[in-house]
């Protein structure tokens, strides 16, 4: 598992990589949330193209970075989510509080 | 019920054997030639039964987390995950979507997945003395596709 984040004013995307499970979920959280912590973005992006599995961890993952951006009203974006990813996404209702887009543009 | 085929092995409780054992389940159900979507929901219900067992049922320390599996009818894989953990106070809660003892990072999802994956679970739990997770999945397999 790895992560890549590019920041940019207002603007944090990170493309994951590999597998989000319970034990790779801490990792990739403590890069986000350092991102987050410099930047404050308007808006986080995590990409999942080259996410091969994930469980409901990287559900609870989405979640508490949706409440790490609350104080100052940050929002998400989760994009490219295979089928599988999207089915334990959607389960979870997650398009309550992130966008979901298959585009690289958004 | 015919079992044809099955396999036993223990495991730590530590969460970097995770992605093994559900890699394992997924291995073993292989002969059954599944599509690309039911090693998927295989992968991820036996990834969130074996994570309750790390987060839920040896929460300070290091146990044994034991995982049967079998071939059953020609068509069918049956996955038990079993602990010698803590056990569950009220099942019923536990299993509700969202419900969580952790909050934070935990979503509360993992029996939902694992129900809304398989075709039936089954969870039998005493206080104390631990927890079994049982788990079936028909496979349609490739050739009925």
């Amino acid at each position: 598992m790895s992560v890549e984040i590019i920041s940019t004013k207002d603007r944090v995307t990170a493309f994951l990589n590999g597998e989000i499970d319970h034990h790779t979920a801490a990792a990739i959280r403590e890069e986000i949330d350092k991102a987050i912590a410099v930047n404050k973005p308007k808006m986080l992006k995590l990409d999942y193209s080259a996410v091969t599995f994930m469980d409901s961890s990287g559900v609870g993952l989405v979640m508490g970075r949706y409440r790490a951006l609350q104080p100052y009203g940050g929002k998400i974006t989760v994009a490219n989510l295979s089928p599988s990813i999207y089915k334990v996404m959607r389960l979870a209702g997650i398009e309550k509080i992130a966008k979901i887009t298959q585009s690289d543009n958004d | 019920m015919k079992i044809n085929n099955e396999f036993r092995m223990t495991i730590d409780s530590k969460s970097v054997n995770e992605s093994f054992a559900r890699a394992t389940v997924a291995a073993f159900a292989a002969q059954l030639d599944p599509t690309v979507d039911e090693i998927s929901d295989i992968k991820t219900a036996v990834s969130e039964a074996v994570t309750n067992c790390i987060v839920h049922a040896y929460p300070q320390s290091v146990g044994k987390i034991y995982i049967y599996a079998a071939i059953i009818d020609s068509d069918t894989v049956k996955v038990t995950v079993r602990d010698k953990g803590c056990g569950i106070i009220d099942i019923k809660q536990a299993m509700e979507p969202l419900f969580t003892t952790l909050g934070g990072e935990r979503a509360g999802l993992g029996f939902a997945v694992m129900e809304s994956f398989t075709d039936k679970v089954r969870v039998r739990s005493t206080v104390g003395k631990g927890t079994t997770v049982t788990m079936y999945k028909h496979i349609s397999g490739r050739s009925n596709e």
